[in-house]
């Protein structure tokens, strides 16, 4: 079994899958049930100086069955006060002293950050995260987002933080900002030794069609909310590339966070530069007994890859992530449909002629191309003409020469392995954008002043 | 009409039972939207069941209920009665992925029946027609519905005429209660009877008043449906203990002086749905041993597979190659056996012939036809089979003014077959009326 075990910018963690500041981190006996179901570390609900919070909280998107695909709160930070966190931290830390426990701070003044800095160091924290992300009520409040918006603000409260701690300090940043990499570096420069990303995207979950109200609804009203679970993975993967690949911010350790739900997802995220990684939707929807299959899961994959340790997947996809400039123009894929495997649903005609490039067909005769079409004559059925295991005649083909590679109607087909794109020879030497530019060759004819 | 008393039919509860709307959303959500759908090519009213499923899985369930009856306007007796597993659902393209096809059946009676409930507001309203023509159908069941409504729809004047003192046809009389009860179907009845039509029961059309229905009317429609049980023409038939399976089973759904097959022996002659249909009904009743007798093998039968291994669940037992030679009765009259040759090629083999006992005989041989009536329509002719000549495609028959299907013109099929008939015929009338406006 390949080693999980991490060290975050000095801190040790026997996994790398964090509970993530939020509701399942809200105390110490949650936090404990966490560890016993093989969580690897907690950062604590966000404290500061207590709130009250509203009811309801939470609103959800479901896809099809699938509930929650999308999830978001309106809940503050911790609503307990310090001295109750603080000695449930002290417990915690007693208890397990191997895992990671790091609090998540908010707060405003210099002095308020000493002291809860301090406070939370002398109750045995392994480390502290400081919240810039949270994007509802704070911000409000010159907190959270608010901070995380400005980069000057950012590298000064981090400096503030750096003064005082003795314990690493990560700095959660907010994707609601323009360029991530500017708050990312801001981190850096303020002297964070680790980045922690996504917090929560600035939402409104829905509307409740019978009181046209906004969701979720408190009496008449309802907030802006942060929006998390699996749909918001593309955009933090996207985030965590950008700073991993930066040569400022990709210096320090980042957790990464946004959409986990499994292995895979944290493999993702590993592989794009992520030390650890943290959840909290999956956990809200599953409860802690998720970890065990991330465990086992990325462990397999792990082992699959003949990787002895986890580290060595971290940042392995980063060199694949490029400017679009910097792509091959000559690779070329065509789409190939097993008559074997398909069902003839046809949603690969529909996707193609409506939503693509008009070259999938039915039918054993030949067929007109649309009048944009790139190649002179009618398209040819194949010979011979396919016949389905399954869907006898029903099974549609690709018309190769108009086949532009897009992988729609991979993407539509149910049925796993029915389409596959194949990398065919464009007999085309390599060339990117920016190579043709270089050569002098960036200008497609039937522009602007064409 | 209303149905009195405790009939026989509420003993036997819905097998498929309204969706609620959970699993009505994910049922839907199921379905994988297919282009050129194999389902609707499967439908005889070519019902666009992608487009109505979707609805339900938006929460638009009134949109799918009129997705389904702007095709087919006893889309929720369809939905209830409908072999889908050798229509829509036979053909699903997740048969061919070896997985549950949809289930398009409940899907449509939840749509169907949720949106025409008590209460709802309707989802049509039949339209002012400034030059309206009158049209009159000889039967109320489903191909006549079918065309009186859309006629009605369309601001025509359509006026139904039946024999029995309930209308519905089959649907109210025929079909099996575990998929549809005689109130369910009287309800579906008045809801068409909401766009204007009007239904006479008890109206028994002969030579006189077909003369003064052809006068009177723009047009007539001949939804008439098949005429009595077949016999078998065998010593010992007629009497108390053998039963023509159709009026049994309209016995047992609306005469709630009906006995029980309850602990009874009983032998169901035929190898159609009919047949089978009898032999559930007793099975679920609790009779004693229910026993299906058909004269050749069951690859032979012209039942429905699903339908026979529903009835096996239910212990019918089938007895094949067995054909019918007397009925035996004990000196009081009382049926006491079936006596039957074993049969070679649907042939009795002489002195093969041996006694089934059994309390009660019900016999699924098939329906008369009702040559009489056609007659009384100069110019419509009947085929080979005694079945009315019609376009299945238009139901125009060979008198101009006159129309017919359902049963009467294809000689027993499904309920969605005969709304195809009685939809296309309104369909050829009104684009007609409209040519000739």
């Amino acid at each position: 079994m390949a080693d999980l075990s991490i060290d975050f910018a000095g801190i040790k963690s026997p996994n790398p899958f964090w509970l993530a500041s939020a509701p399942p981190a809200n105390t110490g006996e949650q936090v404990m049930r966490a560890f016993d179901a093989g969580w690897g570390g907690a950062v604590w609900k966000t404290l500061g100086d207590p709130i009250v919070n509203v009811s309801s909280r939470f609103g959800g998107v479901d896809l099809g069955t699938y509930k929650m695909m999308g999830f978001n709160n309106i809940e503050l930070i911790t609503d307990r006060s310090l001295e109750t966190n603080l000695r449930e931290i002290r417990e915690v830390k007693k208890r397990y002293p191997k895992h990671a426990v790091i609090a998540s701070l908010m707060t405003e003044t210099k002095e308020d950050w000493r002291v809860l800095i301090q406070k939370c160091e002398d109750a045995g924290v392994d480390g502290l995260e400081l919240n810039f992300g949270c994007p509802h009520g704070m911000c409000e409040r010159g907190m959270g987002s608010s901070v995380g918006q400005e980069p000057k603000l950012l590298t000064e409260i981090t400096s503030w933080t750096k003064e005082f701690a003795k314990t690493p300090v990560l700095v959660k940043l907010t994707p609601n900002t323009g360029d991530i990499v500017e708050a990312g570096q801001a981190a850096v420069h303020g002297g964070g030794d680790g980045i922690s990303l996504i917090n929560t995207i600035k939402s409104i979950i829905g509307v409740d069609l019978d009181r046209l109200v906004p969701l979720p609804r408190v009496g008449n009203a309802s907030s802006n909310g942060g929006y998390c679970g699996p749909a918001v993975k593309p955009i933090a993967l996207h985030l965590l590339a950008a700073l991993a690949r930066d040569e400022v911010a990709g210096r320090v350790p980042i957790s990464g966070i946004g959409g986990i739900g499994n292995w895979k997802d944290a493999a993702e995220f590993i592989a794009l530069g992520s030390t650890s990684v943290q959840v909290c939707t999956a956990v809200m929807h599953y409860g802690f007994r998720i970890v065990e299959d991330m465990i086992d899961g990325l462990s397999n994959y792990l082992d699959s890859r003949g990787m002895k340790s986890v580290n060595e997947l971290r940042g392995r996809a980063i060199p694949g992530y490029q400017e679009w400039g910097d792509l091959d123009l000559s690779y070329k894929l065509l789409a190939k449909i097993d008559p074997k495997k398909c069902i003839g649903c046809q949603l690969c005609v529909t996707a193609c002629n409506d939503g693509a490039h008009q070259c999938i067909f039915t039918g054993n005769e030949e067929k007109s191309r649309p009048p944009h079409a790139h190649t002179a004559g009618k398209a040819k059925p194949p010979s011979p003409f396919p016949i389905g295991l399954h869907a006898g005649n029903r099974v549609p083909w690709v018309d190769e020469p108009e086949c532009v590679g897009c992988n729609l109607c991979a993407l539509v087909c149910p049925v796993e392995g029915c389409i596959t794109m194949e990398e065919t020879p464009s007999g085309l030497p390599k060339e990117t954008w920016n190579e043709r530019v270089a050569a002098g060759r960036g200008k497609i004819p039937g522009g602007i002043h064409d | 009409m209303t149905l009195i008393g405790k009939r026989l039919e509420t003993q036997l509860h819905d097998k498929k039972p309204l969706y609620t709307d959970s699993e009505a959303k994910a049922e839907a959500e199921r379905c994988l939207y297919c282009v050129d759908a194999p389902c609707i090519k499967a439908c005889p009213t070519t019902i666009d069941i992608p487009t109505f499923i979707k609805k339900i899985a938006s929460g638009n369930t009134r949109g799918a209920a009129k997705t389904i009856f702007d095709q087919n306007l006893l889309g929720h007796s369809c939905a209830r009665v409908c072999p889908v597993e050798v229509l829509c659902a036979g053909d699903c393209v997740y048969n061919a992925w070896e997985r549950e096809p949809i289930a398009i059946g409940r899907l449509q009676r939840f749509a169907t029946e949720t949106s025409t409930a008590p209460g709802q507001k309707p989802l049509y309203v039949a339209k002012k027609n400034a030059s309206p023509k009158k049209v009159a159908c000889v039967g109320a069941g489903p191909a006549s519905l079918a065309f009186a409504g859309a006629m009605a729809l369309e601001g025509h004047t359509a006026v139904v005429l039946e024999k029995r003192a309930v209308a519905g046809g089959l649907n109210t009389t025929g079909i099996a209660p575990y998929k549809l009860h005689a109130e369910d179907a009287l309800h579906e009845v008045d809801w068409v009877r909401g766009f204007g039509v009007e239904i006479k029961t008890g109206m028994e059309v002969d030579a006189d008043s077909a003369k003064k229905l052809l006068a009177e009317f723009d047009a007539v429609f001949l939804g008439v449906g098949l005429g009595a049980d077949t016999k078998l023409g065998i010593p010992g038939e007629d009497g108390a203990g053998v039963v023509g399976a159709t009026a049994w089973i309209e016995a047992m759904k609306l005469d709630a002086t009906t006995p029980s097959t309850k602990d009874l022996r009983v032998l169901v002659v035929g190898g159609g749905n009919t047949a089978i249909d009898v032999a559930r009904e007793c099975a679920q009743l609790g009779a004693a041993d229910v026993a299906m007798v058909y004269r050749r093998t069951e690859k032979d039968m012209s039942g429905y597979e699903h339908e026979m291994e529903g009835a096996r669940v239910e212990g019918v037992r089938l007895v094949s190659n067995s054909i019918p030679v007397s009925v035996v009765r004990d000196p009081n009259g009382k049926v006491t056996a079936l006596r039957v040759a074993r049969g070679e090629q649907g042939k009795a083999v002489a002195g093969s012939e041996h006694d089934l006992p059994c309390d009660l005989i019900a016999l699924a041989i098939g329906q008369s036809k009702l040559h009489e009536l056609a007659k009384h329509f100069p110019g419509v002719e009947l085929d080979a089979k005694g079945c009315i000549k019609a376009d299945p495609a238009t139901g125009q028959t060979g008198n101009a003014k006159v129309f017919a299907g359902g049963d009467a013109i294809n000689g027993g099929k499904e309920v969605v077959n005969a709304v195809a008939d009685g939809r296309n015929a309104a369909r050829t009338l009104i684009a007609r009326f409209t040519a000739k406006a």
